[in-house]
Formats: structure tokens, sequence, C-alpha cells
């Protein structure tokens, strides 16, 4: 049964499904983050914050499983990829971990106690909980399509500041943006009265920086990345960040159109096109050196053996459309809009 | 201290942590799902009530399981990159199988049982709570096989330092994995029934909710007492199952220095670890440890003495072994050497000792308190005594599973890997200071959040249920 695929179709398809579950977890979890972030600036009163709260309570758990999925397949799939980067980038993992930390905890934890300053500070928590996950994000995926120092043993050589240039901080703001216009779109789908009017009009507004900085990011791409080298190569690639351009367009027709849900699922799209341009703009390699091209890991030197693959995909084939399924049901479930009788209920956050 | 201690110390630190949150989540999530069943096949509301009210205890210690498992994840590639390296294949390829098969199920179905009270059939909402003890103890099950391939490494051969898999169906039929499943999920089953006990008990003293604590207390005293005896059963068993792959555990729990036929067990031993020996060992049970090794009062037992020697030997002839090779090459050049020697390779004993007479003792006060709580199953009540002894009794769990997983993770050291792979060869090339600094961030947030956290438990269990009929929020 091993050698119905061989190595390298393998290594090439864990490389996409890589990708695209990198891509999986920041649509989904991307609202939860964007929506996280926007909450000191969209929710006044007690009961608006708490539909922010309410509007991702029954997903971000799920969602957070993609990113634990993600790291699962880097570390099965390319083991000697999720050594040298998760080592590399030891300080901004490490923070990261911290505010998701704080952000589950302020979901559990905030309504347990009915007093104004406590809730206040897991307000505080919710916010950065999501805000700097969603800056760290930007900034190690920039990272990453630029290169890390790396030497020859996949030694990290720079320092606390190295990923921080500009190019690093741009991937930031960009994917703080791009969460935050994301999160104003399902809190648009969630929420009613004046909240919601609020969120729409915050996508509105943030739509014309989120292009701008969308636009900066993928000129910038041409000057600190190879990225682009791939879609030189091959032509047809060059589809992808079409798309996504069409895809960003597309959420400010919808909006400006009414429809609401093609317009969160345009900015799905156009996240899922982002992550899949700098991913496969990498291919062949999967982890870029900074310091010299010859240091830098290829899916190949940093895959997993063929049988290891195999079983990985079917695992993946059976159990994935599965949770998609099952997954799917509970977005539908609890698909109403978060309403003020529904805060009444005693499960609500 | 230098980065593998460190790292060392970390991983130890949030792994512990971690472990404070999951048995509860292990064992409470079957619990729970047998009272919304009865709710179902009898319609007493009582038992919906029952569901509530210890779900909603549920809900504030699972949050805080799952994010604390996020950083163990994280922490095989940020701080023990070359392990990940060397053993993605097995190790990693296991942990994404977790995810993929468990933890979605997990997340899905806690969300519906959490908001679906009113969205779903009584029928589905009580599946939703079975889907989730299916699959935390799923999850409990992944996680204990890769750590039982770290303990028995089978199903692979190594080439150059990385682990290749051979037989993916060896790997999961793991004996040793699947002995300490049972151990772990025995005692994690054990730990919520006296969690539920000791609460009941509290509130049947203070003559409040009668009917509902009583209910609960019944459930949970019958539980207890099947897991009580189950648990030393299949200990003794696991014991033996230990000793055959890892004598070297064995030895270090007993304190056992000498290879020596027909061994006796010693009631009252010490070790002196400096000088390989006993300080003193005194009431000998003749034939006892070779029995509880064996089964048999005459089997050989091997001594600490004459496994490291041996274990040492396999290693170098197996992988190459050379002690002069740097384990890590930092970034400044600095190469890490850390040589072990032959008489060295043989687990801490003192502490690996110690922690074993411990969770035996503690499974001794177990049977004890549980067959006391089980004759006591309907008069709780008015032995105020025996119920503040149960109420004081709901952490001594928690330090019984510690103490069993302080047994299983430093008595198989020196080995990352059993005899494959050592534990300093494992660490990433990551500045010491980098480590400490996320070392002490650790500490600080965790007991911070670890103290928030028991202390809402505590509230939300002394508050007790929502009156009957009552259904209006918190806020």
């Amino acid at each position: 049964m091993t050698d119905i695929l061989s190595h390298e179709l393998l290594q090439i398809i864990w490389f996409l499904l890589w990708g695209l579950l990198w891509g999986i977890y920041f649509v989904l979890d991307g609202f939860d983050l964007g929506m996280g972030t926007l909450l000191p600036f969209l929710a006044c009163t007690e009961n608006e914050r708490r539909t922010v709260y309410n509007a991702a309570g029954p997903y971000w758990d799920g969602n957070e499983v993609w990113l634990i999925t993600a790291g699962g397949v880097t570390f099965a799939a390319f083991p000697t990829a999720y050594a040298v980067l998760f080592s590399a980038l030891y300080a901004p993992l490490l923070i990261l971990l911290f505010a998701l930390i704080f952000r589950a905890v302020s979901f559990e934890f905030r309504n347990k106690i009915n007093d104004p300053l406590w809730r206040k500070v897991w307000d505080v928590f919710q916010f950065l909980g999501n805000f700097v996950p969603a800056l760290l994000l930007g900034v190690a995926f920039a990272g990453l399509f630029q290169g890390i120092p790396i030497n020859e043993n996949g030694v990290y050589m720079g320092n606390l500041l190295s990923l921080l240039n500009i190019y690093g901080l741009l991937g930031g703001v960009f994917f703080v943006l791009m969460f935050a216009v994301h999160g104003a779109l399902w809190l648009n789908l969630k929420s009613e009265g004046i909240l919601r009017a609020r969120a729409e009009a915050c996508a509105h507004k943030l739509w014309l920086p989120l292009t701008g900085i969308a636009v900066a990011f993928l000129v910038a791409t041409a000057f600190y990345t190879p990225l682009y080298s791939a879609y030189l190569q091959t032509r047809v690639l060059g589809i992808i960040p079409l798309l996504a351009v069409t895809l960003l367009f597309s959420v400010r027709i919808m909006l400006q159109a009414g429809k609401h849900i093609s317009a969160f699922a345009s900015s799905a799209g156009f996240m899922l096109c982002v992550t899949l341009f700098g991913v496969i703009g990498m291919f062949p390699n999967i982890v870029l050196s900074s310091i010299k091209p010859e240091y830098s890991i290829t899916v190949t030197e940093a895959s997993s053996s063929q049988l290891t693959l195999t079983i990985m995909l079917c695992v993946a084939l059976v159990c994935v459309p599965l949770v998609i399924i099952y997954q799917s049901w509970a977005y539908k479930l609890f698909a109403e809009r978060v309403t003020e009788k529904s805060l009444q209920s005693d499960h609500a956050y | 201290m230098d980065v593998v201690m460190l790292s060392r110390l970390q991983f130890a630190v949030t792994v512990f942590f971690h472990f404070i949150f999951v048995p509860l989540t292990l064992g409470l999530s079957v619990l729970l799902a047998v009272m919304e069943t009865l709710y179902v096949r009898s319609g007493n509301e009582q038992y919906k009530r029952m569901a509530k009210f210890w779900g909603k205890l549920f809900l504030i210690n699972f949050a805080l399981g799952v994010v604390t498992g996020i950083s163990l994840e994280f922490q095989f590639g940020t701080n023990w990159a070359n392990y990940s390296k060397g053993v993605g294949d097995i190790f990693g390829s296991i942990l994404a199988i977790e995810a993929t098969l468990a933890f979605f199920l997990e997340s899905t179905f806690i969300a519906v049982w959490h908001f679906g009270w009113d969205k779903v059939s009584k029928k589905v909402h009580c599946f939703a709570i079975w889907a989730v003890a299916f699959a935390s103890n799923l999850s409990a099950l992944w996680i204990i096989i890769a750590n039982g391939w770290m303990q028995n490494p089978i199903g692979s051969e190594f080439v150059n330092g990385k682990a290749v898999l051979i037989d993916f169906a060896t790997v999961l039929s793991n004996p040793f994995a699947w002995s300490q499943y049972a151990h772990t999920i025995l005692g994690a089953w054990l730990l919520a029934g006296f969690f539920v006990l000791g609460i009941s008990a509290l509130h049947l003293v203070r003559n409040n909710e009668k009917d509902f604590f009583g209910r609960s207390f019944k459930l949970a005293a019958t539980w207890t007492l099947v897991l009580a005896v189950a648990l030393p059963l299949q200990g003794h068993s696991h014991g033996v199952t230990v000793t055959k792959y890892q004598p070297a555990k064995l030895a270090a729990m007993e304190s056992h220095w000498e290879s020596a036929k027909s061994a006796p067990l010693y009631l009252l031993v010490f070790p002196d670890e400096k000088n390989r020996r006993n300080y003193f060992q005194a009431l000998p049970v003749p034939g006892m440890l070779s029995f509880l090794a064996y089964g048999d009062t005459q089997a050989e037992v091997a001594g600490l003495n004459q496994i490291g020697a041996a274990d040492f030997a396999e290693f170098v002839a197996k992988t190459g072994y050379r002690a002069d090779t740097p384990v890590a090459v930092m970034a400044d050049g600095e190469k890490i050497i850390r040589p072990l020697k032959p008489e060295d390779a043989v687990p801490p004993v003192l502490p690996t000792f110690l922690s074993f007479r411990l969770m035996v003792g503690l499974a001794g006060v177990f049977l004890v308190l549980a067959v006391v709580a089980w004759l006591r199953r309907k008069d709780i009540g008015e032995h105020p005594k025996i119920a503040r002894a149960l109420a004081l009794a709901i952490p001594l769990p928690y330090i019984c599973l510690m103490a069993g997983w302080t047994v299983a993770e430093v008595g198989r050291q020196p080995w990352i890997v059993h005899k494959t792979m050592l534990t300093v060869q494992g660490i990433s090339a990551v500045p010491a200071s980098s480590v400490a600094l996320s070392l002490a961030a650790f500490v600080v947030v965790y007991g911070c959040l670890g103290v928030l956290d028991i202390w809402l438990l505590r509230k939300y269990a002394m508050k007790g249920p929502e009156p009957a009929g009552h259904a209006a929020g918190v806020a």
C-alpha cells in the first residue's frame, strides 16, 4: 500500500496541504483575532462587549485546533522544518503562546465574576490575546517569506529584533488589518442594531488601508523576497495573486451591495489566496535562509518518510472531510445572531 | 544553569501544570455523560441540573487544559529541536493524528454541549457530551502512544540519528503504551470521582440540596470504589510491564542496586545514590521483589549497577555514540558537550524511589477512603468528619498522578527515547538566557492563572447548583 504515491509526489501534496492548513487557520481563527482586536473600538456598552465575546463563543476553541493541527502537521510531515522554525522563532512563538493562553482564559473567566473592574481586566487581555497573535503571525510569515538568519546547521543567528525589519513590520500590519476587516465582517453577520452598523462601517473604513497595505506588501515582496521567481517560472500560478486581488475588491463590492455573507466569504478567500501565494512562492524550499541560499531547507530535505506521509494522507482523507462536516454543522447550529435575549441565557459568555 | 537543565525544567513545569487540568477533564466528562444519560433515560430534571452544575466546573477546568496543551506541542520544536528532527517521522505523526482525530471532535462537541442546551434535542445534547468524553479519552490514548514509543521505541529503525517508521501497526499496538494508558485513565477517572465526592460531601453536611448532592455522591461513591480497587490491580500488572521493558526504572523505583535471584522486598530502605547502595535496608519480605516484578519468587531481578553498563553498551552498539560529540553547537560557536559515562546510564534513584512510594501509599489511602465513602453513601451528611476528610482528600489524587508521572518520566532518564537517544541530545541550540526568561514567564503566568482557576472552581463548587426551575443569566 505504501508505494501508491511516490515520495516526491507525497512531499508536494503535503507541502500544499501544509500551506492550506495555515490558510484555513487564518480564515477561521482570523475572525476571532480580528473581533478581539476591534473589541475596545467597536463595543461601548457591557451588552455590546458580551455580544462580541458570544459572536466568537462557540467557535474560537475549535478554530484554534486548526493551529494545533498546522503545528502538528509541520512536525509530522516536515520535522526538520518544524525543529528549525520553532527554535529559530523562539521568542515570537512563546509570546504568541502566552497571548493565546490569555485569550482563552479571558473567554472562560470574564463572565464568572460580575464586577466591572474584573471584566475590564479580562477585556484588556482579550484585546491583547487577539491583537498580539495577529501581529506576530504577520511578522513571522513575512519572516518566512523573506528568509530567517539560520546557518548551515539550522541554528538561528539573529536576535530578537531580526524579524522586525521593514518587510516584517509591513507583514504584521497587513495581517492585523486583514484580520480586523475579517472580524468586522463576521461581527456584521453575528450582531444586530447599532453594534452591527458599527461593524459594517468599520469594515468599510478599514478596507482602503487594507488594500493600500496589501499592495505595498505585494510590491515589497518583489524587493525583499525571492517569492516571485516561482511565479515567473510557472506563470499559470500567477492566478493566485490575481485571485487574491480580485477577492479583495469583491469584499468592497459585496459590502456596498449589502451582500454581507458574500463579503465575508470573499474576505475568507482573499486570506486563503494570500497564504497560498506566499507558501507556494517558497517552493522547493520550506525554510529560507537569509544568510545564504544554500542554507535554506528544501521540502525534500525536511520531509518525513514515504510511509509516514502515506499513512498521514490516508488519515487526512478519511478524517478531514468528517471534521469539515461536523464543524460545518456546528457553525450552522449557532448561525443566528447574538441578541439581547440570547445574552440572558445562563450559558452565554 | 545551562540550556539543557533549563529546557528540562521548563518542560517539567509546563507538563505538570497541564496535567492539573487534564485528568479531571478525562474523568468528569465520562461522569457528566453518565448523568445526562440518566436524565435522558429517566426524564428526572435533577440529573439535568447535575450535568449543568458539574458541567460548569468542568468548563472552568477545561479551558486551561486546552491552552496549556499547546505550550507542550510548541516546546518540542522550540526547546527540543534535535529531538523533533530525529523523531518527527513517528512522534510528530502521532501528534498530528491526535489533533485530527480527537481535538476537532472534542472542541466542536464541547461547544455544542456548552451552548446547545436549547438548540438541539435532548438526545443530540447527550450525544455531544459522550463525544467529548470519547474524544478527550481518545486524545489521551494518542499522546500516550507517543509517550509509549519514547519509553519503548518499537516499529521503527534509527538511521543516522533519525527514527524511520517501519511498521505503524507495531507502534500503535505497543504493549507498554497500552498498559500505561490504562494506568493513566484509571487514575484520572479516580481523581474525578474524589472531586465529586468531596464537593458533594461538604454540601450534604451543610444540608444543602440534599437530593441533588445525595445522588451525585452515590453515583461517585460506586464509581470511585470500582476504580480504587481496579487501579492497584492494574498497577501491579503495569509494574510487570515496566520491568519487562525498562528494568532500570523498576530497579530505581525499588532502589535495587545489585542483580539478585529471589530478590527480597525491603519494607524499610533508603537509597544512598552517591555510593550506589542503600543507607539501610531492613525487614525483607523474601522473594517478594522477584514476585512483584516477574510473578515468580525465584526470578532474577537486575540491579542498577549491572543495568547501567549493559544499557550503555547496547546504546553505543546501536547508535555509534561518541561521548565527545557535541549535543548542540550554539549560534556563537559554543559547543555543548555532555559525555555520558556507562555507570550513569541509569535514572536518578532518589526522586524515582520517593515518587513511587508516594504514589503507592496514596493508592492505599484512596482504597480506604473509597470503601468508607461507599459504606456511607446514603448518610454521609450525618458524618461531618468523614465528609471533611473527603473534601480534604480532593488534592490527593492530583499529587498521586504527578508522582506517577514522575516515576514514568524521571525513571526513563537519561534517555529521551529509551536506549536510543539521550535527553541531552534532544535540545535546541537556543540561548540559555531565552529559556531562562520563558521559564520565568511560565512560572509567573501559570502560577497566577492556576491560583485564579482554583479560586473560581472553589467559588462555583461552594455556590452549588442554580435553584431548580431557574434559568436566568449571570449578568
